[in-house]
């Protein structure tokens, strides 16, 4: 590089330099503030290609699940043991909680994985993103917005079908969708760590679905109060967010008793998955995109 | 002189146990289109990625308008278009949908962006695909489509990566209009290629590079005077004959490169040699005289082939 001129003239190109500059940061202003609702903008555009999909479930599945288990289930449930089946509530409000939760979990389980290997292998849009002004973080940041939002919707809907089927006797119920949401990106952040791991999928994350999502689903107190599982077998539920999810919905949907201390663990527990899973997924992702 | 867009001064990438980029140095003025030649593994693809802020140098210096990526990699990159080797285009948006979502990832209004993007397809003569599918395009469409999309931000300087591998030469000439346009509309070009006709034809300027090394730099002109000579005469005289026929064809032109199946001899005038040659009783069962051209100063650089 040339040295600058002596004098005044090195003093003009200073000053030139430093406009430069100040035009450059200027117009990477916006980007730095706003980077991760550039993403997330992104997103839904993309989940409008598939919007019928997104509908579709969340509109199905509390129909299907609450009435195969709400009520036909339920009709079994209650038959045998009363009107306060469990926890002192029908079978019907014991459960849709739990089946609340559960769809936030099923939302993570499809847009944290497939959708986060495309990005980064099959059609490396991050790549893409990566080459603008774009930061790594932000890209994390933008999708789990976007997916939030695409919960935050599916687990109102769900709601709404909980009261028409009147599963929700509590007046806090609405606070389980927020719970449900929690829930669903506390594990959701770390399964998305997982699949940046993977640099290639040859059948993990159908494993993953096979091997976690679904035990997790069937052991974490959402058909049948955990303590009824052998004691053996209840860390399950404790290492689950599925089962602090639940449990928190719980206390919301019909006021579940429970000490105000383990509440706060449940939050808590959430929480730092989220934020583990989250901060994880922002490192992985500079070191994949930084090559 | 105006202050170089690019400055790299001993820049080098260290992966775990080998070292894509070792040591180069060059600058870039504005305006100047500027190409890094080298075959597959060069380090080409590396420099691209550190120059577009989106790989840290392991040593060296490096500036890019004056600013240092590890610092200010955003703002860099606000002032590049990319057009990378693989395609990423977003498969799950339509063709239009991909250049408005790319001009928001610079924090551009969306009326602003819209009009751009309307401006670009008709540069990429892509306006009646506006709304189809990404993969319903041909090869050389898309990457049409992702230079456009490079554009959105109104660039100061596009990177270009092998822009044109894998396409049909009519792809590639549409291309390189294109190219060309941006090229008198004094946009600051930096591509790679391991397509000779590609550096002759879009560089002003250009470095030869291999293993991560520079071998020379100067005008694909410049490069050929030299390295090479005006003109090459290739002959093959089948691959039983050729070291006996190479022996005898030593001393002809002013240098003679034997490959394993053709013989290149290097001559102001290719006429002249295959006419001592035939004089001397050699009957060649193919011969070729062709202008010289950059695969010839590769050859003589590195005694490979660019494209192996």
């Amino acid at each position: 590089m040339s040295a600058g001129s002596p004098g005044d003239a090195g003093g003009v190109s200073e000053s030139i330099r430093a406009e430069a500059l100040a035009a450059v940061v200027a117009a990477a202003a916006r980007t730095r503030r706003y980077g991760s609702w550039y993403v997330a903008e992104h997103r839904f555009r993309v989940m409008r290609s598939y919007a019928q999909t997104v509908l579709f479930t969340a509109v199905g599945s509390p129909l299907i699940y609450l009435y195969a288990m709400g009520v036909g289930l339920a009709s079994l449930v209650d038959g045998n043991l009363g009107d306060n089946a469990v926890n002192g509530v029908s079978y019907l409000a014991f459960l849709a909680p739990a089946l609340l939760a559960s769809s936030a979990i099923s939302v993570a389980s499809e847009e944290f994985t497939y959708p986060i290997m495309l990005g980064f292998k099959w059609n490396p849009t991050f790549f893409g993103m990566n080459a603008s002004s774009i930061q790594p973080g932000q890209i994390i940041n933008g999708i789990v917005i976007s997916v939030a939002a695409r919960m935050l919707i599916t687990c109102a809907i769900y709601y709404v079908f909980m009261l028409v089927f009147g599963a929700v006797p509590g007046a806090f119920g609405v606070v389980a969708v927020f719970v449900a949401l929690l829930t669903g990106l506390a594990f959701g952040a770390l399964l998305m760590a997982y699949t940046i791991t993977l640099k290639d999928d040859t059948g993990q994350l159908a494993m993953v679905q096979r091997f976690v999502i679904l035990p997790m689903t069937l052991f974490s107190g959402t058909f049948f109060p955990l303590d009824l599982l052998p004691p053996y077998l209840q860390w399950i539920g404790w290492v689950s967010p599925l089962w602090h999810g639940t449990e928190l919905s719980r206390v919301f949907a019909y006021g579940m008793p429970e000490p105000i201390w383990l509440s706060i663990v449940h939050v808590l527990y959430l929480v730092a998955l989220l934020v583990v899973g989250w901060v994880w997924s922002r490192r992985l992702t500079v070191r994949r995109l930084n090559t | 002189m105006p202050e170089p867009v690019i400055a790299t001064q001993n820049l080098v990438k260290r992966y775990q146990n080998f070292v894509a980029v070792d040591g180069i140095s060059f600058e870039v003025a504005p305006g100047e289109s500027f190409g890094l030649l080298g075959p597959n593994g060069a380090g080409k693809s590396t420099t691209m990625r550190m120059i577009g802020a989106v790989s840290t140098r392991t040593s060296g210096d490096l500036s890019v308008l004056g600013l240092d990526p590890n610092r200010y990699g955003p703002e860099i990159r606000s002032q590049l278009g990319v057009v990378p080797q693989e395609n990423n285009l977003d498969v799950e948006l339509k063709v239009r949908e991909n250049l408005l979502v790319y001009g928001r990832y610079f924090g551009l209004p969306r009326a602003r962006v819209a009009r751009r993007a309307d401006e670009l397809l008709e540069f990429a003569q892509l306006e009646d695909k506006a709304a189809a599918k990404v993969d319903d395009l041909s090869g050389g469409m898309k990457r049409r489509l992702t230079i456009a999309r490079a554009l959105i931000n109104d660039p100061r300087m596009l990177l270009l990566d092998e822009p044109t591998t894998g396409l049909d030469p009519q792809a590639r000439h549409i291309l390189w209009d294109r190219l060309f346009r941006l090229k008198e509309q004094g946009t600051t070009l930096l591509l790679t290629t391991h397509y000779m006709d590609e550096a002759e034809q879009l560089c002003d300027r250009l470095v030869v590079v291999d293993k991560g090394r520079i071998m020379a730099e100067g005008s694909p002109a410049d490069l050929i005077r030299r390295y090479s000579s005006r003109e090459v005469l290739e002959v093959r005289f089948g691959s039983a004959q050729n070291a006996e026929a190479a022996g005898r064809i030593q001393g002809f032109g002013d240098r003679v490169d034997v490959l394993p199946d053709r013989i290149l001899v290097y001559s102001t005038s290719g006429e002249k040699e295959l006419e001592r040659m035939t004089a001397s009783g050699l009957r060649p069962i193919t011969s070729l005289v062709r202008r010289s051209s950059l695969e010839d100063v590769f050859l003589r650089l590195t005694g490979r082939n660019l494209i192996e």
